[in-house]
């Protein structure tokens, strides 16, 4: 992938660690070839099954390291839910914490060197955030019958504005799986793609030094993004949830 | 020569990021400005704030997708 350049510097696409390719041979990707992307997200299956059943499993009193993470994660979503969603929506509590469990661990699996980002794929997110917003609009039709419509008709704007806040609120909640899932799948790729553009620079001697250091600072932020983004993607979720289970305005 | 018109668009569409910038800073230093003059009010509110980030900022990620576009896509 990488070689070397006229100028002395390492010339590669920051683009090319987003490619899909096949694990075994090389002919084309098709609907069953097993891939790259296959691999990475199995991998994340795998840690999520790992921390959540074997960490537990000893359900020591005194936890083990293992077991406090997953209790503090459990926690940490359980009070999201409760807080933001509000007490009655507890039972949607796992689907909500299996979002956020598997893209967080997408997300930190991503950033070990030379892997695959599955969550930097629009067509991964696409398939959580539609699946969210299916699911949500579905529970709001099942919950409330046809006053779930009421999301729509803002009844604290004066009359004359209600239809025109009307086909806003429309488009707004149509647009929500779109934005849902293009914000994970941009900062992932924007991230990982602004660490590639700078590991280029690192094989020009006169920058190497700055381009190190710039890597170093930007991994950070990645590992913050990282999480930052699983947050904000199960928050949204609490959110719409929260519309679909009261939507009276 | 539409390759180079594509690029410039893309450089045009990246000004989008800064415009998201703008509004993930306010959103942020409004808070703090908000928490500093009533501690106790700030961590119930982190929530918003990180739902306020994230609107924002899914405008400069659009901005990034169209460059993104321009440059690979068309």
């Amino acid at each position: 992938m990488a070689t070397e350049a006229e100028g002395g510097g390492l010339v590669f696409h920051p683009m090319d660690q987003f490619i899909v390719k096949p694990l075994f041979g090389d002919g084309a990707v098709g609907m069953f070839t097993f891939t790259n992307v296959a691999l990475w997200l199995l991998l994340a299956v795998a840690c999520v099954i790992a921390l959540m059943v074997l960490g537990t499993s000893k359900r020591a009193t005194v936890p083990t390291r293992t077991q406090s993470i997953a209790e503090l994660a459990y926690g940490f979503v359980y009070k999201m839910v409760e807080d933001v969603t509000g007490k009655d929506a507890v039972k949607y509590f796992p689907y909500i914490f299996t979002l956020f469990i598997f893209i967080a661990f997408s997300n930190f699996l991503a950033l070990i060197p030379t892997s695959f980002s599955p969550t930097s794929h629009i067509a991964i997110t696409a398939i959580l955030g539609f699946g969210v917003f299916i699911a949500v609009t579905v529970l709001g039709f099942v919950k409330n019958g046809a006053s779930f419509l009421g999301l729509f008709w803002v009844s604290s704007a004066p009359l004359a504005l209600r239809p025109i806040l009307a086909v806003i609120e429309l488009i707004s909640y149509f647009v929500r799986p779109v934005s849902h899932s293009i914000r994970l799948a941009g900062n992932i790729m924007a991230g990982h793609a602004v660490l590639k553009v700078f590991a280029g620079f690192a094989a020009i001697t006169a920058v190497a030094p700055l381009s190190i250091l710039g890597i170093t600072a930007i991994y950070a932020l990645e590992v913050l993004v990282a999480f930052i983004q699983a947050y904000v993607f199960t928050i949204l979720t609490c959110v719409y949830l929260k519309d679909a289970l009261h939507p009276s305005h | 020569m539409e390759g180079d018109l594509a690029h410039i668009g893309a450089g045009l569409a990246a000004i989008g990021s800064g415009a998201a910038a703008i509004g993930v800073g306010n959103v942020a230093g409004n808070y703090l400005a908000g928490a500093l003059r009533n501690p106790s009010a700030a961590a119930s509110q982190t929530a918003t704030l990180f739902i306020g980030i994230a609107f924002a900022e899914a405008l400069g990620i659009f901005a990034f997708l169209v460059s993104l576009l321009l440059m690979f896509a068309v």
